[in-house]
C-alpha cells in the first residue's frame, strides 16, 4: 500500500515551552552572595608593654566562653539567651546604677546635649572554644547594640537604623557605639 | 460558483524554522548574564554558622577571604583533621596571611585599600585558637575591617 507521508509533529509550540523555561529560569535564579556579620577589630597597640589601658572596673563588662562553651559575664555564669538582656542593661545603664557604666555629657550633631554610656564589652575566649558558640554570644552582643540603634533612631528620626544617611548613621553610632572589643587571646584553663 | 482556489499542498507544512535562531540566542543571553565568576574551590570543609545580624557583602570586589576548616576528604590524608586556612586556592600557615593580605592589598587600586574587608569563613566547629591567631595577624597589618560569614536566621534556635 502507498506509504502516507510521514506526519510531521507540529513543533511550533517548542518554541513556546522554551520560552515558558527560560522566563521560568530569569525568575527564579539568585545570585547567592554571602552574607556575614561584620565587625572591626581593634587595632594594634603601638607600645608592646602597656596593652591595657586604664579603665574603671564598672566601665568594663568582660564575657568569657571557656573551653566546655560556658558563658560567664564578670565572673558569674549565665546562659546564652540572658546575655541579650544583660548587655543592654549594661550600655543603657537606665537608672545610673553603680555597678554599671558610667555616662558622660556628649555632644552629638542631630541630638545635642546627650548622657553617652563609657561601658565597653570584653569578649574573651579560650583558645579550645568553639567558633559556633563564640559567634553566637557575638551575635547577642551585637543585637543588643543594634536595638538600642534601632530605638533611638526611630525615636529620633523616625527611620531604623540602617535607612539613616551616613551622617546620622554616624551620630546614632556616637551615642551607642559597637564597644565590644576583641580581647588579646589568652589561655583561660590557666597553665601557659 | 465562485473558483475555490485549492490553498496549501496535500501534505503538512514543514515546521518554520525561523525562529530557532531567536530562541537560541535568548537562552545565550540569559546564560551570559546570569553566570558569575565561580568563586574560588574550597579545599576546606566549611559548615556556615547561623546568626541574626548579618548584611549581605556589599561590594564584593573588596571583599577577600580567608576559609579556615578541615580539609576536605581527599587532603585529609596528607594535611590531617584539624582545622587548616585556606587562601586563595592553597593552603596556608598563619604566619602566611599577612603578606597575604598585604599582596591582596597590593593588587587592589589605592582608594580601594582602606575599604577592603576580609571574610572570614569558617566551619562551625573549628577552634577559636586558630581564629584568634588569624585576627591578630590581620590586626598586624591594619587590615581592620572583617566579617564573619555567617547565614542569617530570623530567630536563633537557642532563644
Amino acid at each position: 500500500m502507498a506509504r502516507r507521508p510521514l506526519q510531521e509533529i507540529n513543533a511550533g509550540s517548542m518554541a513556546d515551552i522554551a520560552f515558558l523555561l527560560l522566563i521560568f529560569f530569569l525568575v527564579t535564579t539568585t545570585m547567592s552572595t554571602n552574607t556575614g556579620m561584620q565587625r572591626k577589630l581593634p587595632p594594634m597597640p603601638e607600645e608592646q608593654d602597656e596593652q591595657e589601658i586604664e579603665m574603671n572596673e564598672r566601665n568594663v563588662m568582660v564575657v568569657l566562653v571557656n573551653k566546655d562553651n560556658n558563658i560567664a559575664i564578670k565572673g558569674r555564669p549565665i546562659l546564652l539567651k540572658d546575655v541579650y538582656d544583660k548587655t543592654r542593661d549594661f550600655f543603657l545603664n537606665p537608672n545610673n546604677d553603680e555597678n554599671l557604666p558610667d555616662k558622660e555629657m556628649k555632644e552629638v550633631p542631630y541630638f545635642g546635649n546627650v548622657m553617652v554610656t563609657k561601658g565597653v564589652v570584653s569578649l574573651q575566649t579560650d583558645r579550645n572554644t568553639n567558633y559556633k558558640k563564640y559567634l553566637q554570644v557575638q551575635n547577642e552582643l551585637v543585637r543588643a547594640v543594634n536595638d538600642l540603634r534601632n530605638e533611638i533612631s526611630k525615636k529620633q528620626f523616625g527611620m531604623p537604623f540602617d535607612d539613616l544617611p551616613e551622617e546620622k548613621q554616624d551620630a546614632v553610632g556616637e551615642i551607642f557605639p559597637l564597644a565590644i572589643s576583641e580581647a588579646e587571646p589568652r589561655r583561660m584553663t590557666g597553665s601557659n | 460558483m465562485a473558483k475555490f482556489a485549492k490553498k496549501g499542498s496535500k501534505g503538512t507544512p514543514g515546521i518554520s524554522t525561523a525562529s530557532l535562531p531567536d530562541i537560541v540566542f535568548m537562552l545565550l543571553f540569559f546564560f551570559m548574564t546570569v553566570t558569575t565568576m565561580k568563586e574560588q574551590e574550597l579545599f576546606v570543609q566549611i559548615q556556615k554558622p547561623k546568626a541574626t545580624e548579618v548584611k549581605k557583602l556589599e561590594n564584593k570586589s573588596l571583599v577577600k577571604y580567608i576559609n579556615v576548616g578541615p580539609p576536605i576528604k581527599k587532603y585529609q590524608a596528607k594535611y590531617g583533621n584539624e582545622s587548616v586556612i585556606q587562601l586563595n586556592d592553597v593552603f596556608a600557615k598563619v604566619r602566611d596571611v599577612g603578606p597575604w593580605v598585604n599582596a591582596e592589598r597590593e593588587s587592589m587600586v589605592p582608594e580601594n585599600r582602606s575599604k577592603m574587608t576580609t571574610a572570614l569563613k569558617i566551619h562551625s566547629d573549628a577552634r577559636m585558637g586558630i581564629v584568634t591567631d588569624i585576627k591578630q595577624e590581620l590586626r598586624k597589618v591594619k587590615a581592620l575591617k572583617i566579617t564573619y560569614i555567617a547565614d542569617k536566621t530570623t530567630t536563633e534556635e537557642f532563644r
